[in-house]
Formats: structure tokens, sequence, C-alpha cells
């Protein structure tokens, strides 16, 4: 799409002529709008338009952004937080001691940023798989299909802290569903309750959560996805004596290319900043082995108070996600124009 | 497509894994919230023994819930509404007219809905609180700070998904009202937004859901005044005793709105989240 400096549409009708009839209410400020020239108005026209929606994402998205940048230049502890302006500058100290990984800030993030690493690719693989599968074996018509669809959407429906702190209940040690089954029930583990939200287990558990969590979203992607190729091929190919498998490989996936490539990046963003999961499942003390990086960011920010070390953390974090999801458009770019 | 002859098989497996694992949870939300306090806690069992509906009168002493949700309705309902009319008006922008600086919009709003949350959170807790002492505008702890942030972070997919709506919309029909002496703006009102009156709803649900989901921002931009049920649901868990029955029973209770909402609209809320997605 190339923009155009002209807009589709003839407006001259929203100027009355000069000393026609105006319409009723166009007092004064009718007279000064009419005597701006009627291309430049038209022209300002989408500009009006999208003027609120730019000052609100400017007040909460651009400025906020660049002053946390700001902030990371300053020794921005306790005692400036009401009174930012007094702050000294830091330089690149919050920097750092933020990558100085034998210092015990420096360790504690990096390994926060690996367990965040490894939880990001097996929730969003298994969610991928999880949506995929789903909306695959939705295909063709059987009874209760349309019933099942909407279940499946119900936990993406559902506040996400309500359906969180029911599975914290499922997860604990002693009343919770989760050990009833595995223990009471299947007898494994030899009749010891595990803990599944400190330890260990707590990272299982938080994958698991994030998982049944964000995979009615891939499966809502790729349900819409799937209903957008086109039919002939699967004639076609089964014309040419392709199976069921075969068309999966060859038609189906490689249609649903294009809808990956998004929905993937969207998943990926979305796990490895999710916040919500971790602190509604484990509260304000996340277990080392679930240390997920916003979680690990944010207690360290208000626990010390000290924004300005907790803000060269976020524009690290910021960094990092910039440069994998550049690689991961030019990767997949890429390959797409070589097929 | 043919159908092997295990697909019947292979898909009662494996819809029906994906329905248990979405819907226990559910099931174990709803079983718990009617069981007596000393049945969730001496151990699960699925089926409860004693039914009561002493927790969903319960829930509203244990913690102010009353307060928690009069909150988020307000919070999620200005927002919602603040939201997309603002998204209406950049949307119609963005759909009809080809302006300079219209994709940099479109990209950059868009972008920011990817950025993650702890990187907004700690400038604009400053700002908010410094705001406050110079101008005496308290947007910190304050339901109006809640109302603007949740506004900008549904505005990225409202206009989105109010693009595609407007974009199905024949433009023969604005060009109908613009003959009959309409302005640009009189087509929006008369023509446009009549018609994407489902796809306005939608995008409406979707904003509040989004206010009345938030965990981060509501945990640190609130006080006990403005509390909303995303931060005031923990209070359940923090007491000696957890109440797990009253938990599930409020759980239930704040999710209510939403997912009758979701699911009413559901078509045009699927048709208006996957439109961009698969284009």
């Amino acid at each position: 799409m190339v923009a155009r400096t002209t807009p589709h549409h003839d407006e001259r009708r929203t100027a009355p002529p000069e000393g026609g009839p105006r319409p009723p209410g166009a007092g004064l400020h009718g007279r000064v709008v009419s005597r701006i020239p009627l291309r430049l108005r038209r022209l300002g026209l989408p500009y009006m338009l999208i003027l609120p929606a730019i000052l609100l994402e400017l007040l909460i998205h651009v400025v906020p952004m660049l002053v946390g940048v700001g902030m990371s230049f300053l020794r921005l502890t306790q005692l400036y937080i009401r009174n930012w302006t007094a702050a000294p500058f830091a330089g690149l100290s919050n920097y750092q001691v933020a990558v100085n990984f034998d210092s015990a800030v420096g360790a504690s993030l990096l390994h926060s940023f690996f367990v965040t690493v490894v939880f990001t690719i097996l929730a969003v693989g298994m969610s991928w798989l999880f949506g995929t599968a789903g909306a695959v074996l939705m295909q063709g018509a059987f009874r209760g299909r349309g019933l099942l669809r909407t279940l499946f959407l119900v936990p993406y429906a559902l506040p996400v802290y309500a359906g969180v702190i029911t599975w914290s209940f499922m997860l604990q040690r002693d009343t919770g569903l989760v050990n009833h089954v595995l223990v009471d029930q299947l007898h494994l583990f030899g009749g010891d309750r595990p803990f599944w939200l400190i330890g260990g287990n707590s990272f299982a558990a938080v994958v698991i959560v994030a998982v049944w969590k964000s995979w009615p979203f891939a499966f809502l992607i790729l349900m819409a996805g799937l209903q957008n190729i086109d039919k002939d091929l699967y004639e076609a190919s089964a014309i040419d004596g392709a199976g069921w498998w075969r068309q999966l490989r060859s038609v189906t996936l490689p249609m649903l290319r294009p809808v990956n490539q998004v929905l993937i990046l969207v998943l990926f963003l979305w796990t490895f900043n999710d916040f919500n999961t971790p602190y509604v499942l484990f509260g304000n003390a996340a277990p080392q082995e679930a240390d997920l990086i916003s979680v690990h960011i944010y207690q360290s920010s208000f626990i010390t108070w000290n924004f300005g070390s907790g803000s060269a953390m976020s524009v690290l974090l910021l960094l990092f996600l910039l440069l994998v999801t550049a690689v991961y458009l030019v990767a997949t770019s890429r390959r797409k124009s070589d097929a | 497509m043919h159908e092997p002859r295990w697909l019947p098989w292979a898909r009662w497996f494996g819809l029906g894994f994906l329905a248990l694992f979405t819907l226990i949870p559910i099931y174990v939300m709803i079983s718990s919230s009617v069981k007596p306090l000393r049945d969730v806690q001496n151990g699960f069992s699925w089926i409860p023994t004693t039914f009561t509906l002493r927790p969903f009168a319960d829930i509203w002493k244990t913690v102010p819930l009353g307060t928690y949700f009069v909150n988020s309705l307000i919070v999620a309902s200005i927002s919602a509404v603040a939201s997309v009319a603002v998204a209406i008006f950049a949307a119609y922008a963005v759909s009809r007219y080809r302006f300079p600086g219209r994709r940099v919009f479109t990209v950059t709003v868009l972008s920011t809905q990817m950025f993650p949350g702890i990187l907004f959170l700690l400038p604009l807790f400053m700002i908010f609180v410094n705001l406050g002492n110079v101008t005496g505008v308290e947007l910190y702890g304050s339901r109006l700070g809640l109302i603007i942030t949740y506004l900008t972070f549904s505005l990225p997919f409202a206009i989105w998904m109010l693009v595609g709506y407007f974009d199905s919309i024949p433009r023969a029909l604005d060009e109908a009202a613009k003959v009959d002496g309409s302005g640009p703006l009189g087509a929006l009102f008369r023509v446009v937004i009549p018609a994407a009156v489902p796809g306005i709803v939608a995008v409406t649900i979707y904003a509040f859901m989004t206010a009345w989901g938030e965990v981060l921002f509501a945990s640190v931009m609130t006080d006990d005044n403005t509390r909303t049920l995303a931060v005031g649901l923990r209070g359940y868990a923090t007491l000696n005793d957890v109440y797990w029955n009253q938990v599930m029973a409020a759980s239930l209770v704040v999710s209510i709105p939403v997912v009758v909402g979701f699911l009413l609209l559901q078509r045009y809320l699927v048709q208006g989240l996957t439109a961009g997605a698969v284009k």
C-alpha cells in the first residue's frame, strides 16, 4: 500500500460556500474553520482523527519508555522517588551492576533470564502444538463441534487471576487436586506428596499453567487460518493420491506458514513478558526455580526501591526482545522468499 | 479432505485430552465453591459431599469484595468506553484515508502492545507520583490514573480490530452519505458507526476484559480505596487459613461478567481478533 497525500474522498461539501447558507449552530467557530484553505483541511482531517490516540500513546507508552531509559542512568534510590530531579547521575553503573555476573545482582538476573528462556520455549512450543492439534482435529463436521470450540475459548475469556488462582488451589500440597490424583488415586511418588509451588516442581507448574492460559489463543488464530485455506488444494492433492498425513505436511502446514510466523512471535513476546501467571501463582515469593524475568525485575525494584537498576534491567530486556524479534523476522522472511 | 479410518479415534483422544485440560480447573472452581470450608481443608474430593451456598455469602465479608468489584466496574467500564471512542476516530482515519505517517502510526501503536509491561511500570509510577507532587492532580493511587493507563493498553487492539470492521463496510455507503450532504464526520456517525455496531460492541467487551483482568499495574497503582479485583482477590490468600472455597466462589463471581460477555459476542470478537493475523 502506497501512502498518498490526498484522501480518497472528496469532502468539498464539508465547507459551505462563502456567504452561502450555514448549518445552524455554525457560529464564529464555523466561520474561522471555513477560512482555512480547503486543501489544508482535507489534509489535516486524518491527523485530527488520530490525535487523541497519539496523545494517549505518547503519555502512557512513548514518554514513559524514554523516561525509563533516562531513569536507567540515574542513581534513583528510595531517597529520590518523590523528588527524582535531584537523583544523581549514575552513568552506566546500573548497567554494570546488572551485567556483572560475579555479583549477586547480576548472577540472579542471569539465572532469571535463563529460566525465562527455557520457560518461554516450552510454553510457546506446547501452546502452539496444542493449538495446532486442536484446530486440525476440529476440521470436519462432528457432533458437539460448536460446543467444544466455545469451551476451548473459556480460559482465554476468564480473567487471568481467576484462572491462575484456581491452579494455585489445585497445586496445593495437601488439599489440591493434582496431588489427590497423582498420590491418592494413582499411588505415584510412593505416597509422598510433592510440593508444586515451591522447589523444582514449581517450574513445571508455571509452564503448565501458562500453556493452559495461552493455547486457546493459538487455537483461535489457527482455526481462522485453516478456514482460509482453499479447499481446492485438498481436492487436487487427493487426486494426486495424497493421504491425510501427506496433506497435513504438504498443504495445511505450508499454507499456515504466514499465520504461524505472526502467531509464534506474538506468543513468544507475551510469554517472555508474562507477569500475571507467576505473580498470581506464587504470590510475592517466587521460587528460585521459577523466577521469571518480569517478576524478578518487579521484585528487585520494589523490594530495594532502586528504580535506577530496575530500569536498567528493563531496558536490557527490551533490547534483547528487539534483537530476537529482528532476527526472527529476517530469518522467517528470508526462508519464505527462498521457498 | 478424505478422512482415514483412525481419524475419529485420534479426534476423540486429542480433543478429549484438550477438553479435560481446559475444563478441569473450571470444574474445580465451580465444585469447590459450593463446599463448606471443612471439606476443602480435608483434602480434595471430586464430588462435593455437602452442598452449600454459604461461600457466596461469605466472600463479601472476608475481604471488601464489594468495594473491589465496584472499583473494577468503574475502571473497566470507563476505560473501555473511552478507549473505543478514541479508537473509532483513529480507525476511521486509518481505514478511509491514505495520509503520510499512516503506516508509522499503525506500526508504532501495535508494537507498543508487544513491549514488556514492566518497562512502562517504573517510569509511569514515577511520572504519576511526581505529577501529583507538582500539579496536585493525584494520579497515583487514583482511579483516574488506572483508567488512563488501561484505556491506552486496549487502544492498539481496539484500533486494529475496528480498522478490520470498517474496511468491511463498503465505501459506497460513505459516498452516498456524502452526496446527501454529510461531511466525512457525518458519514462516520450516520453510516460507518451504525453499520459497525456489532464490531464496536465486541471491541468494547475486549477493552473491558483487558482492564478487568490486568494485574501488574493494579497491584502498584492502587491503594486501599481504589483496589481492584485483580489485587483484591489475593486478600483471601494472605489470611492464616486460606478459605479456598471462598477464593473459588469469588473467582467464579468475578469471572461471570466477562465470560458471559465473551461468549455472547464470541463470533464478532473472534472475527476481529483473527482478521489481522490471517490477512
